[in-house]
């Protein structure tokens, strides 16, 4: 083909911000800020501590996956839920295993479908009812941390499956720890449902503009249903994932992973407004926001200073490409 | 009044509907609570409630004009261990006074931080607060790491005061509201109204959006502190995360309010009766003897429906005449 072998026309005026679109400014900025970490401590900059914190990166950018279709669908998405169906998930799974191996296929499918429901519950509120989307996660934050009271009544009997744990957190092969590959498979999923699936291109087109996609023929609600659907079920099986990782639940488990889950999807470049973003701007960003958090504990600074530093660089990522158009235009 | 007339003034006093939902769970909760209308347990639940109705207050100015802060917990937390620092039960009256102002000053400073970052950075409110929101929690365990620091009695002693036999918590309520009166007649109130429901509109009409968006979150930061004076002197000592938890329940009591989040509309009696409406659901639930487990499952559920409601008396309408 003519379009093949011939260079197109206008590559070589592209701006350097094309060129560097904002997942990749992450990517090079996470490479960056592991070989910074060598200056401050030189222990800091091994393979087993790359490994290391990808694979605590690899737990956020899961849970942060279904946050980023939410965002991408637009109409002010955003699903904060997230934290309590990720600790509900990974307490349905150490109680319903019982720490066997047999039983880690009645944990897995409990933890994707409670997501699930709790996701169609926000989808239907914020799509038919037209609740504000951060309105109506956050009530269901409360309902699902309720739930979570009422069920477990301040313990919860069970355990973690010992072949979760291996096939999890410990080196499957070549040193890698399971959990790399999960995230290398929702990477990959990720890619193909936003990228390869009418789903994918109805999310980009709602994402856009909603009415714009509804004239096109796009079932709009369905969409944004199915979204919410999907984030829950996604934070769901990150809850179950987290469960090999952390061997122990408590009922602020997954409330570490809310903001943090949004922040990796900004720092990646997905627009909060909607209708443009990618999966692999999220991993990204989940990389930048664990290298960061590793660094500072590393540099052996007191809290106090952990939390300032991190939220000033947080607010510096934003600057960055967070910014939105000019009034004046 | 006939319909048109009366959803014209639904629409101009966004607060009816909850007010009728307060007025219902206050019944309910006296059917359960015989003395929940006594001047002491009033006086005992609005000292409680106190700081976060400032709070709310002040994010209700913010999402008016079309933003949110995440950021109000923290800053209350960090205003609450500035204030025990500064404050000594030996303290001076001339010194509190200092602190205090002192404590409002750091609050418009902060908000000041907020609306710099959103307004001329043009950055989205959600992540730039939950940003600032770190910075505020680092400065506050720099300030007090370890929990402590106490008041001097005559202040205490003052917050539970009842001057004239009227809590003290009645007259903030009625400042407030006063000062919200007085601020809606101003032409900032408009420009507040016109930047939130939309910005370009109001841009190109020559209102300074920027400016305003500024002045929103400079509320915010100032209402922080002074529901942090408030929260101080309802617990009497300090701690790093003393308010953190107040930044989502102050959202959910402005939406409560009938405020909506998409800016442009509302005002901050609705979110006074939303915090109110939260607090006589809390009690409800106490005293209806609801087991320990259930309490918390009950209470979201009661706020989801609340929260839902308008929305779900929207559906029904539509289908009914479809």
């Amino acid at each position: 083909m003519s379009v093949t072998t011939q260079p197109q026309q206008g590559t070589a005026t592209k701006s350097l911000r094309e060129y560097f679109s904002p997942p990749l400014i992450a990517l090079i900025l996470a490479v960056l800020l592991f070989f910074a970490g060598g200056l401050i401590n030189p222990n800091f900059v091994n393979t087993a501590q790359a490994i290391n914190i990808v694979r605590l990166a690899a737990f956020l950018g899961i849970i942060a996956a279904g946050q980023t279709l939410v965002i991408i669908s637009g109409g002010e998405g955003i699903d904060l839920s997230v934290g309590s169906v990720v600790t509900l998930a990974a307490i349905l799974t150490y109680g319903l295993s019982g720490g066997e191996n047999g039983m880690i296929w009645l944990g897995l499918i409990a933890a994707v479908a409670a997501g699930g429901i709790i996701g169609l519950v926000n989808g239907l509120g914020i799509a038919l009812l037209r609740i504000p989307p951060l309105v109506m996660t956050l009530g269901m934050t409360g309902v699902v941390q309720g739930t979570i009271l009422a069920l477990s009544q301040g313990e919860v009997l069970g355990g973690t499956p010992p072949a979760m744990r291996q096939l999890i957190a410990e080196p499957l092969f070549l040193g890698l720890p399971g959990v790399l590959v999960i995230w290398l498979l929702v990477g990959v999923g990720m890619w193909l449902l936003l990228e390869r699936t009418t789903y994918g291109k109805q999310l980009f087109a709602i994402g856009v503009n909603r009415t714009a996609a509804r004239f096109s023929g796009v079932p709009v609600q369905r969409v944004a249903v199915l979204t919410y659907v999907f984030s829950g079920m996604l934070a769901g099986f990150g809850g179950f994932v987290l469960l090999g990782f952390s061997q122990t639940v408590f009922l602020q488990l997954g409330n570490n992973y809310l903001f943090p889950s949004i922040a990796a999807v900004v720092v990646g470049g997905t627009l909060l407004s909607g209708g443009k973003g990618s999966y692999w701007g999220t991993m990204s960003g989940a990389l930048v926001l664990t290298l960061i958090d590793s660094l500072l504990r590393a540099a052996g600074l007191d809290e106090a200073y952990q939390l300032m530093v991190f939220g000033v660089i947080l607010l510096a990522l934003i600057i960055v490409y967070g910014r939105q158009r000019s009034l004046r235009q | 009044m006939n319909s048109v007339k009366l959803q014209r003034f639904l629409s101009h006093n966004t607060y009816v509907v909850s007010l009728v939902l307060l007025v219902v769970v206050l019944a309910i909760n006296y059917a359960f609570q015989n003395n929940v209308l006594e001047l002491r347990i009033i006086n005992n639940n609005l000292r409680t409630l106190l700081p976060l109705i400032i709070l709310a207050v002040g994010q209700s100015i913010v999402v008016i004009g079309g933003g949110v802060d995440l950021s109000v917990g923290t800053m209350v937390s960090m205003i609450n261990t500035l204030l025990v620092t500064w404050i000594t039960p030996e303290s001076s009256a001339g010194d509190v006074a200092l602190a205090l102002l002192l404590a409002c000053g750091a609050g418009v400073l902060a908000g000041a931080v907020n609306g710099i970052a959103v307004a001329y950075l043009r950055l989205q409110p959600i992540v730039t607060t939950y940003a600032t929101s770190f910075i505020f929690s680092g400065i506050a365990l720099w300030v007090l790491p370890r929990p402590g620091g106490s008041l001097p009695t005559d202040m205490v002693r003052f917050y539970r005061s009842l001057p004239f036999e009227i809590p003290l918590g009645f007259y903030v309520i009625v400042i407030l509201i006063v000062f919200w009166r007085l601020l809606r007649n101003t032409r900032y109130a408009q420009y507040l109204y016109a930047v939130g429901s939309s910005s370009e509109a109001a841009y190109s009409t020559g209102v300074p959006v920027t400016l305003v968006r500024v002045s929103t979150y400079v509320w915010s930061g100032l209402f922080a502190a002074l529901a942090a004076i408030a929260l101080t002197l309802s617990t009497g000592s300090g701690q790093a995360n003393l308010g953190d938890a107040m930044t989502l329940n102050s959202v959910v009591a402005v939406v409560l309010g009938g405020t909506g989040l998409s800016g442009g509309q509302g005002g901050i009696a609705g979110a006074i009766i939303g915090v109110l409406t939260l607090g006589v659901i809390r009690n409800i639930i106490f005293f209806a003897e609801v087991p320990t487990w259930f309490q918390t499952l009950i209470n979201a559920l009661v706020i989801l429906a609340a929260l839902a409601a308008p929305a779900l008396g929207r559906f029904i309408r539509q289908a009914v005449r479809r």
